[in-house]
């Protein structure tokens, strides 16, 4: 073996274990390698026990997240040779249950997101043999870095709001409400507005914007959730102001 | 213990096809109760890989024809020429009723669906959002079924083993892979939406999770597998990681050169070389023609060699920084984060990689396979429109038409059926125990699942890569005989319940052996030369014999038996394929 590099890994097994601890091995060194590369190794000639999740290794299924040295990462898009001379630490994500090892339990942002309504809503829907919504590319970019999300969760393991407050519904699923909002062929951003109900968590959240910074597809979440806290500012003003429910 | 429950149909698979048949049952009958049990989250699925886009006649100089001939002759007349004619007619309707729930199509200035050239289609007629195509098509189908109550989901589950009873599918046996609980889920219908087994090679674009499980529980189930020595190379796959990089990078006006900087491709009868992009010509040629260049060109001695193997060059730098960024963004931001390498100013080294399989599960226009009950749409099913060479961006449209399709056949086949009897229940509980048996408690084995897989992977990529020969194919008959054999004798690490993922990679490996026995034997037994189907031995097309679909079928002994049927030509008669005029 040439150069090596020592990982340092969260092991955790709930049939077994009353505390996590952690497990070195050493893996080559290799400038092609990601992270993600060397738990394989692991995986495939060490320790077939070592349990996380991967998929597509090219960044866009959103499989992959961990900490890494403390920080969320996507592993398959982090160089191994970027923590040399190492250990490299390897932990599950932050915020979240873990059920085993580097497996994360994120069942609660898929109800979050469904209470997001990611859809569009209209009043009318068209007819297909009416073609399409037009929309031009304006339009487009004003919705289009909010779809780019890919549901990694690394903003939920940065956020601390949803550290302390596992009701708030956290970025991705306010950033994916809002790029439904911002949509010029929705006309649903008023039953968005349930998102917000269930927690004090967005009053929480500061202009710090850790999620926005973690977030490996460029999307704004923290950017959404202030648009969304101006949103609820005039809405609460309406439904004090207009109790009969003005406008609209 | 064993958990069961039951609904009418049961979707195999949550990605683009899955998802698309979920939502048609869901509103041909909202009664029905439908289930998507997947081993990710759908989000996850393969389809978000997706980049280039997907084919449908919108403009006003093209027609359903000249997208049906494209097709046929880009299959190397092999695909069902009905089929073809239905798919080309619905894929312009399920790509508008996509922009209808959402998708964030890209756009003409005017706000009309934008479309691009595509490798093998003379017209523009590729709708594309960006280059994440597949993503943005795979996140507004799942987004959108989120608003039917009908649908269950059965997130992180892994099917182990269709029920079937009365020669009928009745459920499925699935693993819920985060408790390691065994579940029997009964269903009126089953439909397979897991798309393909690209990762019985080694070097493929195909995400870890394609291993062919729908074929293989097809396969064992006693459905017959259609064309599955079909194996589509992908022109530009980036060296050691296999990342695609899509063919609209050519599209947009890429060229492909060789070590002297020279654009090779016209020396194998795909046209001439323009500085603008001609469509059906050079880079936008199809992907059997230009994978298959590349391997000559080897030969020749032209190729670059790389530290993973000789590779060409995809030079975008002409294009300018503009027209990465806005049409070819993804493609950026791979090379710059996988290979350190800046489009805008420097080439991209390439070379063909495992990208799609042709061939899957034998169905009909609907979906149906031969077993009662059981559908599969998307690139687990062959219908065939593909035939023996897919066209870059027909997959896309293929999921949306005919997961629709199986969606619609599979409701009304379960409406009309009773709920399955008491004999599936014995059924799943044999299964149980299998698993238990097999792979939890049995001592004394000695064989690493990684090293099975391994050499599975090298050894469909020595024997059965662009070209063939018998002899080759031969070797690697034998040698995955030889792995099936020691399979028996696997030992895992992990003999815990929870999150077992060795579990799950031992499983995934006995599917892809079965398959990848089912592709050599279809290989072995095709002696001609047909699009990604390339004999060494057997150098020319043979319309005389094998205009004919391979029907491959699991004997009781486990070894695959290969029958025909014949192709349905309608009225395109078989041709030369010609590109570059």
């Amino acid at each position: 073996m040439a150069e090596a590099i020592t990982l340092e890994v969260t092991r955790y097994h709930p049939e077994r274990d009353e505390e996590p601890s952690l497990q070195s091995d050493e893996v080559p060194l290799r400038k092609e390698w990601v992270v993600l590369d060397a738990l394989n190794y692991v995986k495939d000639k060490v320790d077939g026990t070592l349990s996380f999740r991967w998929s597509c290794r090219m960044g866009i299924c959103g499989s992959c997240g961990m900490m890494v040295n403390g920080a969320p990462k996507l592993t398959c898009a982090t160089f191994l040779s970027d923590y040399a001379p190492g250990p490299v630490r390897i932990a599950p994500l932050d915020n979240f249950p873990v059920i085993r090892d580097l497996v994360v339990d994120i069942s609660d942002f898929l109800i979050k997101l469904s209470r997001a309504k990611p859809w569009l809503i209209r009043k009318r829907e068209k007819p297909l043999s009416e073609g399409e919504y037009l929309q031009t590319a304006d339009e487009l970019d004003t919705y289009k870095q909010f779809s780019m999300c890919i549901n990694c969760m690394l903003c939920y393991a940065a956020c601390p709001v949803y550290g302390l407050d596992p009701l708030f519904s956290g970025p991705a699923a306010i950033a994916l409400a809002q790029r439904y909002n911002l949509d010029s062929r929705d006309e649903g951003s008023n039953q968005r507005l349930d998102i917000l109900s269930h927690s004090d968590g967005i009053w929480g959240c500061t202009f710090v914007g850790e999620c926005t910074e973690v977030c490996p597809k460029n999307v704004d979440p923290a950017g959404a959730i202030q648009q969304y806290k101006l949103t609820a500012t005039k809405e609460w003003m309406k439904s004090f102001l207009m109790p009969w429910g003005g406008g609209e | 213990m064993l958990d069961f429950s039951s609904h009418d149909v049961l979707l195999v698979g949550g990605g683009g096809a899955g998802l698309r048949a979920a939502i048609a049952i869901a509103e041909t009958d909202p009664k029905l109760r439908v289930a998507v049990v997947s081993k990710v989250y759908p989000m996850r699925s393969h389809t978000v890989s997706a980049e280039g886009g997907a084919a449908g006649v919108i403009r006003r100089d093209d027609s359903l024809d000249e997208h049906a001939y494209d097709t046929i002759s880009g299959g190397d007349w092999l695909c069902d020429q009905d089929d073809v004619e239905a798919f080309v007619k619905e894929a312009p309707e399920e790509l508008l009723r996509l922009e209808h729930w959402g998708c964030p199509w890209s756009r003409e200035a005017d706000g009309h669906i934008a479309v691009r050239p595509f490798g093998g289609m003379k017209k523009m007629r590729t709708w594309f959002a960006a280059d994440k195509t597949g993503f943005h098509m795979l996140h507004t189908l799942f987004q959108t079924s989120l608003k039917y109550n009908a649908i269950t989901r059965y997130d992180e589950f892994f099917v182990t083993k269709l029920l079937v009873d009365d020669d009928r599918v009745q459920g499925v046996v699935a693993l819920e892979l985060m408790s390691g609980k065994i579940q029997a889920i009964s269903a009126k219908a089953v439909i397979l939406c897991t798309g393909g087994c690209g990762r019985v090679f080694r070097f493929t674009t195909n995400a870890s999770i394609k291993s062919g499980d729908g074929m293989a529980l097809a396969y064992r189930a006693g459905a017959p597998l259609k064309d599955m020595e079909f194996v589509q190379y992908h022109p530009t796959g980036l060296p050691f990681t296999g990342i695609l990089i899509t063919e609209a990078a050519r599209s947009e006006g890429g060229y492909l050169v060789n070590k002297d900087g020279y654009r090779y491709l016209q020396d194998y009868n795909l046209g001439t070389a323009q500085p603008k992009p001609v469509l059906r010509s050079m880079e936008l040629g199809p992907r059997d023609r230009l994978s298959q260049a590349f391997v000559k060109e080897y030969e020749r001695g032209r190729t670059i060699d790389g530290p993973y193997g000789p590779v060409v060059h995809l030079d975008l730098r002409h294009l300018g920084e503009k027209v990465i960024c806005t049409k070819l963004p993804f493609v950026r931001e791979l090379c710059l984060k996988y290979e350190n390498i800046d489009p805008v100013n420097e080439m991209v080294p390439v070379r063909p990689v495992v990208h799609y399989m042709m061939g899957g599960v034998h169905t009909d226009i609907n979906g149906a396979t031969p077993l009662k009950g059981l559908y599969a749409a998307g690139e687990v099913a062959c219908v065939s429109i593909n035939g023996a060479n897919r066209l870059g961006s027909n997959s896309l449209p293929e999921l949306l038409v005919f997961g629709a399709r199986a969606g619609r056949a599979a409701a009304m086949f379960a409406a009309e059926q009773i709920l399955p009897g008491r004999q599936v229940r014995a059924q799943a509980l044999d299964e149980e125990a299998r698993l238990e048996e097999h792979f939890l408690q049995e001592e004394g084995g000695r064989e690493r699942v990684s090293t099975i897989r391994e050499e599975m992977q090298k050894t469909m990529e020595e024997s059965a890569g662009i070209y063939r020969s018998g002899e080759s194919l031969r070797r690697g008959a034998d040698k995955l005989h030889e792995l099936q054999e020691r399979f028996r004798c696997i030992s895992l690490d992990d003999r815990s319940r929870t999150c077992n993922t060795e579990l799950l990679s031992a499983l995934e490996v006995s599917y892809m052996l079965d398959v990848a026995e089912s592709m050599i034997q279809c290989a072995l037994q095709r002696t001609e030369s047909r699009g990604a189907h390339q004999r060494t031995d057997y150098p020319a097309r043979n319309d005389e014999n094998f205009l004919v679909h391979s029907l491959v079928s699991r004997t009781q002994d486990g070894a695959p038996r290969v029958k025909y049927l014949p192709v349905s030509i309608t009225r395109w008669p078989p041709g030369e394929r010609i590109y570059g005029t």
